[in-house]
């Protein structure tokens, strides 16, 4: 057994929610420089310039990319070798609230989906927990922000639909997003499992760095296929017409049900932003 | 963004915002009024009701945005637009009252399409995430109303060179649609 103690989980997560408000991944800055240069509409060059010097000055000021600074996703791995001296859930809830204030980022979390009373703290973080081999604690926080949040969608289709179906429900959630999730944004496709699994697939897809194909041919080709077609519909930066709608497509797969071809589609923003550490 | 931006200064009149076009660039400069969803759901009860806005809101312009707090010694935090298409069963009243633009990003519906050619008004998007460079064009700041409701508060700001693009104008012009055509190679039925 490791003994890890919650301070050290708070203290890990604040940072984590300032580094990744700031900072934008640099395979995300990476990917938006290059579709600058293959970007033949004169909008959208000019839009991708916009979002490549808004980087830089959050960077250099320490200020955040985007006002929508996100719900707090945090993707927990935790070994099972490991032991929290208190309660892991309160610990993380306490880094966001630390880092959300002394960060000066948004609260934009309301307490019930109804009566809408904002929490002002922006807690309770969206904690996904995984028990893992091992005794290191990794932690992954995303920031999620509101606007492609409301673009992803969920099918569940029929088996006969196929790959076929699939591609054209893909193709279809982003065609209907249009310029509202800011564009050009990374997709995430969680393919398979069960209803609740195939969302959260989707939305773990969307932490894969740009450039990482799926490790099985088949999905990768997928994937390119989907990205291709997904950037030859004309949606462009932020919906004002262009050929960079999107930056990247990741599939993550379960199996399913014989009855079942579950498909979730969650989008990302441009502003793709997501931060990492090892306790 | 753009060249040969168009300089506007807030309050705008009837025959500024009709001279606009879709994908036209403006920087507009002066006074605006920030509202989101929980704000804009006040103002019209406000309307129904009869009763006065906290802000004069003929010739106004709207700013959809819910800021960051501000980091000393700055005005404001990161201020970027939010999806404007969740004001929209708000938006005719208060273009009926007057309002003269809009600043958000992503479409609109078609009552709210009519209701800016009826009144003759413009949806400007600005660039969604580019919130830490749209905060520098923000010059002052004061909460004007419901400053219970946090970020979602309205703010009064005096913007410099807001950079803005025409998304719909006053012609039932939709950039989104329009702008979109030359570069579509796939059509989805």
């Amino acid at each position: 057994m490791r003994e890890v103690s919650t301070e050290l989980v708070t203290r890990t997560v604040r940072d984590l929610c300032l580094e990744a408000n700031y900072r934008l991944p640099p395979d995300v800055e990476r990917a938006l420089a290059e579709a600058r240069t293959r970007e033949t509409s004169p909008a959208g060059r000019d839009i991708l310039d916009v979002i490549c010097e808004n980087a830089r000055i959050a960077r250099d000021e320490e200020v955040p990319l985007c006002q929508d600074t996100g719900f707090t996703v945090v993707w927990a791995a935790v070994g099972r070798e490991v032991h929290f001296d208190g309660d892991f859930k309160a610990a993380v809830d306490e880094g966001v609230r630390q880092g959300y204030r002394e960060g000066y980022l948004r609260k934009s979390i309301v307490e019930d989906p109804f009566r809408r009373k904002n929490t002002g703290d922006n807690t309770p973080a969206a904690i996904h927990f995984m028990l893992v081999e091992g005794d290191r604690v990794d932690l992954l926080i995303e920031p999620k922000g509101g606007g492609c949040e409301n673009m992803s969608r969920i099918a569940m289709l029929k088996p006969a639909d196929g790959v076929e179906g699939a591609r054209e429900f893909i193709l279809r959630t982003i065609d209907e997003a249009g310029p509202n999730p800011c564009p050009p944004t990374i997709v995430g496709v969680g393919v398979g499992g069960t209803f609740e699994l195939a969302a959260l697939l989707a939305k773990h897809a969307t932490v894969r760095p740009v450039g990482e194909y799926h490790p099985d041919p088949f999905y990768a080709e997928l994937e390119r296929n989907c990205l291709e077609e997904i950037n030859q519909l004309g949606i462009g930066p932020q919906g004002l017409g262009g050929r960079t709608t999107a930056l990247w497509l990741a599939i993550e797969t379960h199996p399913c049900h014989i009855a079942s071809l579950p498909v979730a589609v969650n989008v990302q923003c441009h502003s793709a932003r997501w931060k990492r550490a090892v306790i | 963004m753009g060249s040969n931006p168009i300089k506007l200064t807030t309050p705008l009149s009837e025959e500024d915002v009709r001279a606009l076009r879709i994908g036209d660039s403006v920087k507009l400069s002066g006074v605006i009024y920030t509202a989101r969803d929980a704000a804009h759901s006040r103002l019209v009860e406000l309307l129904e009701a009869g009763r006065e806005l906290p802000f004069p809101v003929e010739g106004a312009a709207l700013y959809y945005v819910g800021p960051c707090p501000a980091k000393p010694p700055r005005v404001i935090g990161s201020a970027g637009p939010t999806t404007s298409y969740r004001m929209d069963p708000y938006t005719p009243p208060l273009l009926a009252a007057g309002l003269r633009a809009m600043i958000g990003k992503g479409k609109r519906g078609p009552a709210v399409r009519e209701s800016m050619q009826e009144h003759g008004a413009v949806y400007f998007a600005a660039v969604g995430g580019a919130a830490a460079l749209i905060a520098r064009c923000v010059k002052e700041l004061e909460i004007i109303a419901y400053e219970d409701l946090g970020t979602e508060a309205v703010r009064r700001l005096v913007v410099e060179d807001f950079p803005l693009i025409v998304a719909n104008d006053a012609h039932g012009g939709d950039a989104y649609l329009e702008n979109r055509k030359p570069y579509q190679s796939l059509v989805l039925d």
